[in-house]
């Protein structure tokens, strides 16, 4: 399987849509929570919005809105899908 | 005796109308305080249904039950330590693949489960069909689908928490397979388990929350009285509260 480059979630600009790949996080209580709010491996979420210092950041997550810091974001990898329409 | 009282948990997400279909079962006969020693909301109501008495606690909304906050917490011990008759899972219609989740933790603790799969008017709307009966045989419990602010599908709920403290609904939970490795750990370590706290909870449920780790589980249940033959008289003696 040709490995495609793995971009970190922080990385996802205001627009885009991301998918997961993975999650690398060491600390098990955050990674369980990170997956029970719905940030699991193969889920598309949307980057909604930025906060004005660039930290956290607003996710669009199966139907809820849920803001991440870069702390977590920076451990979730993916795919950022480029949206051609905005 | 011709009443009985029950007591019913309600759990779910936060969002998913949980409290409005608390209200609309409870009426406004409820009452607020805090749970003891911590800073969490605690809502219990009354009502009466086909000559039986009811008590519905209305659990914090919570994502997950693997006590990441003291809201989970609070959840997972009323379940486990108080055993309610009936937990009712509320689950929003238009975000099942999340919401499902919690139904499975609970699914793991308890077989009395009823799973309310609610804003079905929402869904609906978005499109979205849900199968209630193929979830109801997948998830090895009744599902009722409902819409609690327009009270849609509430006949079909207290019919069915009726017939489950009747016995007459025979529940077979899903339960979740872990990788081998885990499942070999979980048939090592319930043994074990059964020896130190008996049948008084979940085995499995146990074990599993051991292999994670799980230290606020273990200092909740040194806080309980142990079931062994001693303590349970005492226990008993204090526990009149409970009494059929």
């Amino acid at each position: 399987m040709p490995s495609v480059k793995l971009q970190r979630l922080s990385e996802a600009e205001e627009g885009e849509r991301f998918r997961i790949v993975k999650l690398d996080i060491q600390d098990g209580t955050m990674k369980r929570r990170l997956l029970d709010l719905g940030f699991v491996p193969g889920c598309e979420i949307s980057v909604l919005q930025k906060s004005p210092l660039g930290d956290p950041t607003a996710y669009r997550v199966s139907n809820t809105t849920i803001a991440l810091r870069k702390e977590e974001s920076d451990h979730i990898y993916g795919e950022r899908i480029r949206d051609v329409h905005k | 005796m011709s009443t009985n009282e029950y007591t019913i948990a309600l759990a779910g997400n936060p969002n998913t109308g949980k409290s409005t279909l608390f209200n609309v079962l409870t009426g406004l006969r409820q009452y607020t305080g805090n749970w003891p020693g911590k800073t969490v909301v605690h809502a219990e109501g009354f009502f009466t249904y086909n000559n039986n008495r009811y008590k519905m606690i209305d659990l914090p909304g919570t994502y997950s039950l693997y006590s990441n906050s003291a809201d989970e917490e609070v959840a997972r011990d009323f379940i486990i330590f108080e055993k309610p008759d009936v937990t009712i899972v509320v689950l929003d219609a238009t975000a099942l693949e999340r919401n499902l989740n919690l139904a499975l933790q609970v699914l793991e603790m308890t077989s009395s489960v009823i799973v309310c799969v609610n804003l079905m008017d929402e869904a609906k709307k978005k499109g979205i069909r849900i199968d209630t009966e193929k979830l109801a045989a997948t998830l090895g419990v009744p599902v009722v689908p409902i819409s609690a602010r327009n009270k849609e599908g509430i006949d079909t709920l207290l019919k069915t928490i009726d017939s489950m403290v009747r016995g007459k609904i025979k529940t077979n939970p899903i339960a979740v397979r872990y990788s081998p490795e885990i499942e070999q750990c979980i048939e090592k370590l319930i043994p074990r388990v059964k020896e130190v706290i008996g049948d008084a909870y979940p085995a499995r449920w146990v074990a599993l929350r051991l292999l994670d780790g799980d230290m606020s589980l273990l200092q909740a249940l040194q806080q309980q009285p142990l079931p062994s033959v001693k303590e349970v008289s005492i226990y008993a003696c204090h526990d009149t509260a409970k009494s059929v």
